[in-house]
Order: structure tokens, then C-alpha cells, then sequence
């Protein structure tokens, strides 16, 4: 490789992102120097292995991330505008809806999810922190440099370009030359190995930490949900771990797996990733529904309705999420008996859900409802989603789909479940415990105001969009010619895209106004909330639970309210409170797996070799290791107590 | 964690009696639910593309009866020794425990020298991952769990050190405990390739 075609040139959008990036980056060393504030960020989050910092660093670098794909989007928008626009070309339009598929996915809504469960799912099972801690900083920072890996390919070396999905052979060697797949391939495995570690981490958290009486059917839905998705989790993600490396071979190594000579067969890559990328989308989707169910309950100050018949729905939804990804293309010619197996079982999945719609609207009625801004996104959620999960049962009859199938159709179903899904969800999650995060309230104004500007900006973007698929206009198409009809309702989509763009800063700015004038939290339950997450101070105390709370039904903390009125902790109760070390293992290690996976995309082995070992001197560092934790004395924690409940 | 990080258990073996080992040992088992999804996913690899030999050899073509047999015996031999290490560990009896951790340790090292020889023949041959899809998806499957092996190995050796430096403790016998599943894992993983790819190949 020639040096010239290692930094992405010729570019004027790419010169300003060049620019953009140093002066961020001088910026952030100069306020971090200005300020000292170097060891702070080393010892209070780098090494950090508290839970919740890392919910917290999960959900800033999935805003980032949500930034960073709603640009990507918001281009492809601009140059479909109107016909024959000549903003983008068609090179630059593949590279620019590949990355944005791909960082939306994997690097926006799983961290998002990823995040919000971290913070809050130790803390509504009573538990102090998560069963490995330590694991947990790992993923995180695994997570981290795999999306740091994916996004410098746009500056350096050059962006995939082959969709994200990555169907071979577009995406072999063959037909894309340059290191942009290389880069799919690699940051997605190094955050794929992390997100894998959280599923187990998170998997036997919930089965083995739950505080004394919390059976499994007294469990908040939320972690239910999270429960149901690390399963997901644990068997979806190592096909996509094997469907990469696989690639990886094909791609660096000259192997025949996917190719188009000496036996290779590219739809076996669009089996492996669709048997992972099913399960994925309701990896997202999962928690999604557990988010719903807290807030509507909530703030309709009901128990949730048919709790049984949710938790039995969750289970028969993953079930079915693994039989059904030959929908994905059953323009693939699998034949009528295949196709019609996997027509009937996607169909299927609508029961389930139906059933959770059902619940929610049940729980609703008659209750005192609550119009906050987090139940605003759960109440736009049931109609939205409803109407993407229509259109997926018309996508699943397989002779339709041969219609339907990569037009805009196909865009707008996803959508309509991704973001009136999952979007929606971590905007109420976000709003709903932004309080226990940060120990104020997002200002309900402002609050309101991104809601009803992305809810109605999302349905004017993506609502016309089933009808431009109708009349023809297919998917990753850069441009198309005038005279086709096509214009008005392209039209009308990219000013719903500016709607949400707008939507989205004032979000930004409700951060930041919300830090400096935001209502503080002092009671630790700003939402009269029912499970345990609200018995703790806002933010809570780094052990969250002083002594182990105890449950006596569903919706622990409203019960003990109703009956103790709240959770009390006497101070002759108290116990020295074992806690674990920090480490600044996880975080260099992951460095290092960011130095092996650059070397393996650009093939400089001997780095790539470097970086391994240094992975591998992580791992027998970490075998040697004899730290047990640490005791926090009671003395210590009676000072804390007092200090976080000043002015309860 | 908390207190019950520490809730110590007299009536559990040495392996399950903090509660942090108890965790340790469900989430690895877990972890191994996972790596059976990741070779599910290498065997269904394989048995899609293993006739699509392209211009290369075909698997009866190319299988060598004699190493993979060899092979085959070391590791299953490696398997039970690996047991008895354990037994001994129940008893007590450090220095037993050591002895057959160290012979699973070198039959274990037998098995890569085979499968290594075994390689070496085959690219000989012109036999490489490059030559067809058949011989990428065998080398990828047969290799990784390879590398598993080799891993179980170094891994194993990071323990008896640990052993020898901290005597038999609650920690490190779980660290056996677990290395122990890791490698009957690895085992029952080659007996589905012994049988899905070797047998299968030399009889179609
Ligand atoms: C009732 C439930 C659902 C049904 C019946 C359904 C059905 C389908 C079908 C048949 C396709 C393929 C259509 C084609 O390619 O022609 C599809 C695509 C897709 N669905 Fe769904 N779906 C459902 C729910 C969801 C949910 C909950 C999500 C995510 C949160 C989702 C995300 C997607 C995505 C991302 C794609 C397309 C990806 C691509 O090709 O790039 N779907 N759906
Ligand atoms: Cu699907």
C-alpha cells in the first residue's frame, strides 16, 4: 500500500472531517491538560469496573454514534432529494449507507441497550454489581476500539462500501479491493467478542445475584427481557464471530469460502450473517419491549398487565428468532417448500407480539396516566411499531416478497420497528433513568419538544417510503431520473429527516441545559417508580444497596412503600461491603486488540503479531492476578449514606 | 458482589465453595454453550462446502488414516487423565493432581504434533486453505480447535505454575475445575470431527 492511498484523499467533505478531527482531538488534550484533569479520567473511568460508569460511557459513545450515523443518514437523504443530484457519488453513497446500517446497528442501538441494561439491571435485582466485573470493563472497552477501529476507515485506508450486510461476492476480494471490508470485518469481530462476553456476564448476573425473595417471576420485566436477549446473545453471536473470521480468511488470507471459483459459494455468507442478524434484531428489540413495560407501568401507576403472558411471549419470540432468517431472501430461489416453512414461522412471530401489544394497552386502561416525556415515547411506540410489524407480515408471504423485496417497501418496514422500536425505547430509557444516572431530571420541556419533532419528522420520512417502494424505487439506489414520480415523496422524506435532525439537537441541547439548570434528584425516586433501581440514591452510591434489600413480590419497591413506606436501612445493620478492584487492564488490552486489527487490515502482520502478544500478556497477567477486591469498612459507608441521602 | 462474593460453603468440594467460584464455574459453562453454537457453525461450514473441491483433491483423496487415528487416541487418552487429575484433586492430594495434569499436558502436546505433521503433509501435497472451499472450511474447522487445544495447553500450564506457587486453594482448584471442562470440551468437539469429517470423508 502506497502511502497516498493510506489517508482518504480528493474528497472536500473528507479534508473538513480531516480537520475536524485534529482540532477535536487538540481540544480534548488541551481541556484534559488545562484542567488536570488526566488522572481523574484514568482513575474514575478508564479503570473503572462499576456498572454503572460503564452504562454510562456505553450510552455517551452510542449518542456519538447516533450522531455520526444520523450525518451519514441525513446525506443520503440530501442526495435523493430530487432526481439526478449530483451531491454524492455513487462510490461515496455505497461507502455512506454501508457505514450508516452498520454504526446504527452495532454501534448505536446495541450500546444504547447495552448501556441502559449495565445501569440498571444490577440495580433492580439488588445486586451491588455484576457477576465480573471485570469482564464487563473488558467489553466495554472491546466495544469502544472496535468502533473506533470501524470509523477511522473513512479517513484512513478508505470505508466499506458493501452494504451491512457484506453479501459476497460484492464484498470479496473480487470485487471490493481496498481495505474498507477488511475494516467491517475486523472492528465488528473485536466488538462482537465484547458484546458476547456481556451476554454471559449479564446472563449469570441475573440468574445468580438477585436479592433474597426475588424469584424469577418476581423479576421487573426489563430484566426479563435482558435475561431472554443474553441467551440471544450467547448463541446468535459466535455465527457472526465465525461468519467474520471467515470473511477475514477469504479476504486476507486468500481462502475459498465465499468465493465464486474453486468451490467457494456466496450465499453461504448470507445464511451465516442472517442466522446471526435475526436473532440480532431482536437482540434490540427485546429490551426494547422490557423498557416499555417499566415505563408504562410506571406512569399508568399500574402493575403490568399479563405478566405471565409477557414473560412467556418474550421466551416464544426468541425461540422463533432463530427459524426464521431465510426470509432475509427468499428471492434467493430456495424453492416453494422453504420458502413457504420460513414464510409461516416469520408470520408466526406476530403472535407473541401481538400478545405484548395487548398487554400494554391493557395496562393503560383505566389507569392514572402520566403524559412525561419517557411515556410519550412508549405511548408512540404501540401505533408506530404496530404499523412495522403489519408490514413485516406482508414481507414474510414469500410470493409478495418477490414485490416487495430491497425496494423502499423493505427500507420503511425496518425502520418503522428499529426506530419506532428501539429508537424510541432508548429515548424513554434515557429519560425515564437519566435521574439515577446523573442525579437530575431532563427538562420535560424540552423533553417533549424532541419527541413530537422526531416522532412526527420520523413518520413523514418513512411513512411515504413504503409508497415510493410500491412504485418501484429500490433499495442503495444513489440517484434516480426525473419522470419517474418519484420526486414529491422523496421530497417529503428528506424533510422528515431534518424534523429528526432537528429533534436529535435539541436533545443535545437538553443535556447540557438539563446539567446546568435541571431539577436535582434528591429522593432517588422522582417517578413514584415500582423496582428496586428506585430504592437507591440518584446517582446511587458506588455499592448501590447499603444492605441487600429484600423482596417480597413484583414490583418490589412499590410494595415496600406501600407496606414499610420505602427502604429503610438501619445503621446496626450494616457490613463491611466487599468491592472489586479497579484495572487499567481491560482498557490497554483493548488497545491492543485495536493495534493487532488495524495491522490485520492493512496485512501488516508483523503489527498485527505485536498486538497479539500484547493481548496475550494481558491474559496471563490477569491468570497471575491475586486481588481479591476490597472492604468498604462500615464506618466508610455510614459516611456515604448520609452524604448521598443529604436533603432526602 | 458484596458479602456473598465471600459466602464460604464447607459442605461443597474445594471448587464450588466461594460463591465467586460458583459464578466462575455457571459462567463458563455458558461460555461453553457458546463455543458449541461457534463449531456448530464450523460444522454446518464444513458439511455445505466439503464436496466443493474445485480443482483440488478430494477428502478420500487426501486423508491420512494413520496420523488421525494417532491423533484420536492421544486426546481421548488425554481426556480420561484429565479426569483423574480431577479425582485426585477431590482427595486432596496435590502431588497426584500435578502428575496427571502434566501427562494430560504432553499427550495433549502429542496431539499437536500430529495434527501439525498432519498439516505439513497435506500442504506437501498442494493441499493449502487457498486451494478450494473444501480445504479452507476443513483447515478453519480441524484448526481451530487447534488452536483450542494449544490454548487449553498454555492455559494449563499458567495453572500447575499457580498450583505449585499457592498450594491447593479454593481458587485454584476452581481454576482446575474449569480448565478441566475446557479441555473434555475440546474432546467431544474431536469426536464430532473425527466422525463428521475424517470417517465421513473417507467413506463418500
Ligand atoms: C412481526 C414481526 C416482523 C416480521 C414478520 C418481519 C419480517 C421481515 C421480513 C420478511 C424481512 C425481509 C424482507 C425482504 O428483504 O424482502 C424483514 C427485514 C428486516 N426486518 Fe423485519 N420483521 C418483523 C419485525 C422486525 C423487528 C422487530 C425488527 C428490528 C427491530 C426488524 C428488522 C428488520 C430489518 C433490519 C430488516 C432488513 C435488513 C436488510 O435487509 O438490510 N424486523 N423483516
Ligand atoms: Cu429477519
Amino acid at each position: 500500500m502506497k502511502w497516498s492511498e493510506f489517508f482518504v484523499t480528493g474528497e472536500p467533505l473528507i479534508y473538513a472531517a480531516d480537520v475536524a478531527i485534529v482540532l477535536t482531538m487538540i481540544g480534548i488534550v488541551f481541556v484534559l491538560t488545562y484542567f488536570k484533569k488526566w488522572k481523574w479520567l484514568w482513575d474514575e473511568w478508564l479503570t473503572t469496573v462499576d456498572h454503572k460508569k460503564i452504562g454510562v460511557m456505553y450510552i455517551i459513545c452510542a449518542v456519538l454514534m447516533l450522531f455520526r450515523g444520523g450525518v451519514d443518514a441525513l446525506l443520503m437523504r440530501a442526495q435523493l432529494t430530487a432526481p439526478n443530484m449530483k451531491f454524492l457519488d455513487a462510490q461515496h453513497y455505497n461507502e455512506i449507507f454501508t457505514t450508516h446500517g452498520t454504526i446504527m446497528i452495532l454501534f448505536m442501538a446495541m450500546p444504547f441497550i447495552i448501556g441502559l441494561m449495565n445501569i440498571v439491571v444490577p440495580l433492580q435485582i439488588g445486586a451491588r454489581d455484576v457477576a465480573f466485573p471485570y469482564l464487563n470493563a473488558l467489553s466495554f472497552w472491546l466495544f469502544f476500539f472496535g468502533a473506533l477501529l470501524f470509523n477511522i476507515s473513512f479517513v484512513i485506508g478508505g470505508s466499506p462500501d458493501a452494504g451491512w450486510t457484506a453479501y459476497f461476492p460484492l464484498a470479496g476480494n473480487e470485487f471490493s479491493h481496498g481495505v474498507g471490508n477488511n475494516y467491517y470485518a475486523v472492528a465488528l469481530q473485536i466488538s462482537g467478542i465484547g458484546t458476547l462476553m456481556t451476554g454471559i456476564n449479564f446472563l449469570v448476573t441475573i440468574l445468580k445475584m438477585r436479592a433474597p425473595g426475588m424469584t424469577l417471576m418476581r423479576m421487573p420485566m426489563f430484566t426479563w427481557t435482558i435475561l431472554i436477549t443474553c441467551v440471544l446473545i450467547i448463541f446468535a453471536f459466535p455465527v457472526l464471530t465465525v461468519a467474520l473470521a471467515l470473511m477475514t480468511f477469504d479476504r486476507v488470507f486468500g481462502t475459498q469460502f465465499f468465493t465464486m471459483a474453486n468451490g467457494g459459494m456466496s450465499m453461504l455468507w448470507a445464511n451465516l450473517f442472517w442466522i446471526w442478524g435475526h436473532p440480532e434484531v431482536y437482540i434490540v428489540i427485546l429490551p426494547s419491549f422490557g423498557i416499555f413495560s417499566e415505563v408504562v407501568s410506571t406512569f399508568a401507576q399500574k402493575r403490568l398487565f399479563g405478566y405471565k403472558a409477557m414473560v412467556g411471549s418474550i421466551v416464544g419470540i426468541a425461540f422463533l428468532s432463530f427459524i426464521v432468517w431465510v426470509h432475509h431472501f427468499f428471492t434467493m430461489g430456495a424453492g416453494p417448500a422453504v420458502n413457504s416453512a420460513f414464510s409461516i414461522t416469520t408470520m408466526a412471530i406476530a403472535i407473541p407480539t401481538g400478545v405484548k401489544v395487548f398487554n400494554w394497552l391493557f395496562t393503560i386502561r383505566k389507569g392514572k396516566i402520566r403524559f412525561t416525556t419517557a411515556m410519550l415515547w412508549s405511548l408512540a411506540f404501540i401505533p408506530n411499531f404496530v404499523i412495522g410489524g403489519v408490514t413485516g407480515v406482508m414481507l414474510a408471504m414469500a410470493a409478495a416478497d418477490y414485490q416487495y423485496h430491497n425496494s423502499y417497501f423493505l427500507i420503511a418496514h425496518f425502520h418503522y420497528v428499529l426506530i419506532a422500536g428501539t429508537v424510541f425505547a432508548c429515548f424513554a430509557g434515557l429519560h425515564y433513568w437519566y435521574p439515577k444516572m446523573f442525579g437530575h431530571i431532563l427538562n420535560e420541556r424540552l423533553g417533549k419538544w424532541t419527541f413530537w419533532l422526531f416522532m412526527i419528522g420520523f413518520n413523514v420520512c418513512f411513512f411515504p417510503m413504503y409508497f415510493l417502494g410500491l412504485m418501484g424505487m429500490t433499495r442503495r439506489m444513489y440517484t434516480y431520473s426525473d419522470g419517474l414520480g418519484w420526486t414529491p415523496l422523496n421530497v417529503v422524506a428528506t424533510v422528515g429527516a431534518v424534523l429528526m435532525g432537528i429533534g436529535f439537537i435539541v436533545l443535545c441541547y437538553n443535556i447540557y441545559y438539563s446539567a446546568r439548570y435541571g431539577e436535582r434528584d434528591m429522593t432517588g425516586d422522582p417517578w413514584n417508580g415500582r423496582t428496586l433501581e428506585w430504592a437507591t440514591a440518584s446517582p446511587p452510591v458506588h455499592y448501590n444497596f447499603p444492605v441487600t434489600p429484600v423482596v417480597e413480590d413484583i414490583d418490589a419497591y412499590w410494595v415496600m412503600k406501600k407496606k414499610y413506606g420505602g427502604f429503610h436501612v438501619k445503621e446496626e445493620d450494616l457490613k463491611p461491603i466487599h468491592m472489586p478492584s479497579n484495572s487499567g487492564r481491560p482498557f490497554w488490552m483493548s488497545v491492543a486488540f485495536f493495534v493487532a486489527g488495524f495491522g490485520l487490515v492493512f496485512k501488516w502482520f508483523a503489527l498485527a503479531i505485536a498486538g497479539a502478544l500484547f493481548i496475550v500478556l494481558g491474559l496471563i497477567l490477569r491468570s497471575f492476578e491475586d486481588d481479591d477486591g476490597y472492604y468498604i469498612p462500615v464506618d466508610e459507608i455510614k459516611r456515604m449514606e448520609r452524604a448521598a441521602r443529604k436533603g432526602a | 458482589m458484596g458479602e456473598a462474593a465471600h459466602r464460604y460453603d464447607e459442605t461443597m468440594p474445594l471448587e464450588y465453595r466461594t460463591q465467586e467460584s460458583r459464578l466462575n464455574i455457571l459462567g463458563f459453562w455458558i461460555f461453553l454453550g457458546a463455543e458449541v453454537a461457534l463449531f456448530a457453525t464450523l460444522f454446518a461450514t464444513y458439511l455445505v462446502l466439503f464436496q466443493r473441491t474445485g480443482s483440488g483433491p478430494t477428502a478420500g483423496e487426501l486423508f491420512e488414516v494413520k496420523d488421525v487415528l494417532i491423533e484420536t487416541l492421544l486426546l481421548l487418552t488425554s481426556s480420561f487423565t484429565c479426569g483423574l487429575a480431577i479425582f485426585e484433586m477431590r482427595r486432596g492430594r496435590m502431588s497426584g493432581l500435578i502428575a496427571w495434569l502434566l501427562v494430560t499436558l504432553l499427550l495433549g502436546a502429542g496431539f499437536i504434533t500430529f495434527e501439525l505433521r498432519e498439516f505439513i503433509h497435506y500442504v506437501h501435497e498442494g493441499a493449502t486453505m487457498q486451494t478450494s472451499a473444501f480445504l479452507s472450511s476443513f483447515f478453519v474447522l480441524v484448526g481451530t480447535h487447534g488452536a483450542h487445544v494449544s490454548l487449553g495447553i498454555a492455559w494449563m500450564i499458567l495453572i500447575i505454575i499457580q498450583l505449585l506457587q499457592r498450594g491447593l486453594t479454593a481458587k485454584t482448584a476452581r481454576k482446575v475445575f474449569i480448565v478441566s471442562l475446557y479441555w473434555h470440551f475440546l474432546d467431544v468437539v474431536w469426536i464430532f470431527i473425527f466422525t463428521l469429517v475424517y470417517l465421513l470423508g473417507m467413506v463418500i
